[in-house]
């Protein structure tokens, strides 16, 4: 066992695979800090009420002393950003990472008149891989966000209102923290499978803990056929997934003072 | 002068009429129950009252303004709304306290928020939380429940949940304090407690408004009593006068089924 870990062809690998499980945890880091913030944003908007023909409609059946129909009905519940955003949500829900992160990368080289976009080499594949990493995410983020926001009982936001309390101050005191203890879990479940989600930027040979476990197989640095590398990348994302799994579960029990 | 005056209040859901031309008036100092049963419209009428509801036609005055009326818009601006709210206390059937705030903390929450607005909150920020907590630690004791102040909702019986539910009404001084069903969400053992507190503060003359399915205690506490039944009011007296001897069929049927709690 000593032996093995002290062979150069170990050593080798091992190296490899830490550089690139670094680029793992990267990718799974900047996806966390653009998706979370982005996923509100869209959650907001898929939740907007702006509702741009209801005034017009009403005051139209008004001044006809009409009741309204479905057609009115229909212009009335009109909500555009509402709808823009719920289709993209079902867009990015609906189709597979991995074929986002294909279409991101190699489409605008295809179509657009200036080539690709995307800066060369490693640097172009790791930004196109990160911003189809956050859109996917921040999608679904914000149907847990949106989940959580409407999941609070409209007695607290009833309750802080006969209080007098302004709606600003109660999202901010009143509903935010119970949100935020509703989405711990169904959150964690997401993150999780984000730690191993990384591995799909495998696709565009990005590299990662897989692609530079692989490489030991097909031939790198001397050393080629080797399967156990591969094999092994599973100890980076158990070990990783404890770690995550650790420090969200310490969060979920830093809120159960209170139930919601 | 009454100190609150409904008049001729509707309210349609869609296509249903949930409150049919509500007129009343309250005394300064007055317990008015409302009963009926499940559906008509008591809890509407409250929501009304506290703005958690629009009525589509009616006036409501509180000391003489009147505070809102449904053809003149300007009485329902949002930003005067918030401070109109605060003539009136609700109290919610289910509680709805804030369960992440301990029992003295959602008792004080609303008043520090509001007191952030004083123009002398600044320099006297210490002072002024300090006797808005002193306030509020006497109000739980008031409730009996000194002991609880601490406590997360959480670790609270439903009864001490709700009377720390009407400490958290009371801390606002609102004129008239509106009661919404206060124990139909409560154990049997645990009603006891709850109307005890609304007795006491009955006896204190505070001014309220109370929907209850309680008739013996709408009875005893009460001044007046409205009956409603199909968003209308039915019947409207002297609490005593009505629930013993109700003059119209409907009462009867009513408290009949009832049995006088």
């Amino acid at each position: 066992m000593i032996e093995f870990f002290q062979s150069s062809v170990t050593q080798t690998v091992l190296t490899a695979l830490n550089k690139g499980f670094v680029v793992t945890l990267e990718l799974f880091f900047v996806t966390l800090i653009g998706a979370l913030p982005l996923g509100l944003v869209i959650a907001f908007g898929s939740m907007n009420r702006w509702a741009p023909l209801a005034r017009l409609t009403r005051w139209v059946l008004f001044r006809r002393g009409q009741e309204p129909g479905r057609m009115a009905r229909m212009l009335i519940a009109f909500r555009p950003i509402s709808l823009v955003t719920r289709f993209l949500v079902w867009i990015v829900r609906g189709t597979p990472l991995i074929l986002q992160i294909i279409a991101l990368f190699y489409v605008p080289g295809l179509v657009l008149e200036g080539g690709n976009p995307w800066p060369r080499g490693e640097v172009g594949r790791m930004a196109a891989v990160c911003v189809a990493f956050i859109i996917n995410y921040a999608f679904y983020f914000s149907e847990i966000y949106r989940g959580g926001i409407q999941g609070v009982p409209a007695g607290q936001s009833e309750a802080g209102l006969v209080l007098g309390m302004t709606k600003g101050q109660i999202f901010f005191k009143v509903t935010l923290l119970q949100m935020v203890k509703r989405i711990v879990p169904p959150m964690s479940n997401e993150i999780i499978t984000l730690v191993k989600d990384t591995s799909l930027a495998r696709a565009i040979a990005l590299q990662e803990v897989i692609w530079a476990a692989e490489s030991f197989m097909k031939g790198n640095q001397g050393i080629s056929g080797l399967w156990w590398p591969l094999m092994f990348t599973a100890v980076y994302y158990l070990a990783f997934s404890a770690i995550v799994t650790m420090v969200l579960g310490r969060l979920e029990k830093k809120l159960d003072y209170f139930q919601v | 002068m009454p100190i609150l005056e409904v008049n001729h209040i509707e309210k349609h859901f869609g296509e249903t009429r949930v409150l049919e031309d509500i007129s009343f008036n309250l005394e300064q100092g007055q317990a008015l129950a409302i009963i009926g049963s499940s559906g008509s419209g008591k809890t509407t009428l409250l929501r009304c009252l506290n703005f958690l509801e629009t009525p589509d036609s009616g006036t409501i005055a509180v000391n003489g303004n009147v505070i809102f009326d449904a053809a003149d818009p300007s009485t329902q601006r949002e930003s005067e709304v918030r401070k109109k709210r605060l003539h009136f206390g609700l109290v919610f059937q289910s509680f709805n306290l804030f369960p992440q705030y301990t029992a003295l903390k959602n008792v004080t929450l609303a008043k520090e928020l509001l007191s952030q607005e004083r123009p002398d909150f600044k320099q006297n920020k210490k002072q002024i939380l300090e006797g808005i907590e002193a306030e509020g630690l006497e109000l739980l004791n008031k409730m009996g429940l000194s002991q609880r102040a601490h406590h997360y909702p959480k670790q609270l019986s439903g009864g001490q949940q709700q009377r720390v539910a009407i400490a958290r009404a009371l801390a606002l001084h609102p004129d008239i304090l509106c009661f919404d069903e206060p124990t139909s969400a409560l154990d049997p053992e645990l009603t006891g407690e709850v109307l005890k507190v609304i007795r006491s503060l009955a006896e204190q003359k505070t001014t309220m408004i109370i929907v209850t399915h309680e008739m013996a205690f709408a009875r005893d506490v009460a001044d007046e009593v409205i009956f409603m039944d199909r968003g209308i009011i039915v019947e409207q007296g002297n609490a005593r006068q009505v629930i013993e001897y109700p003059t119209q069929e409907r009462t009867r049927q009513f408290l009949a089924r009832y049995g006088e709690g």
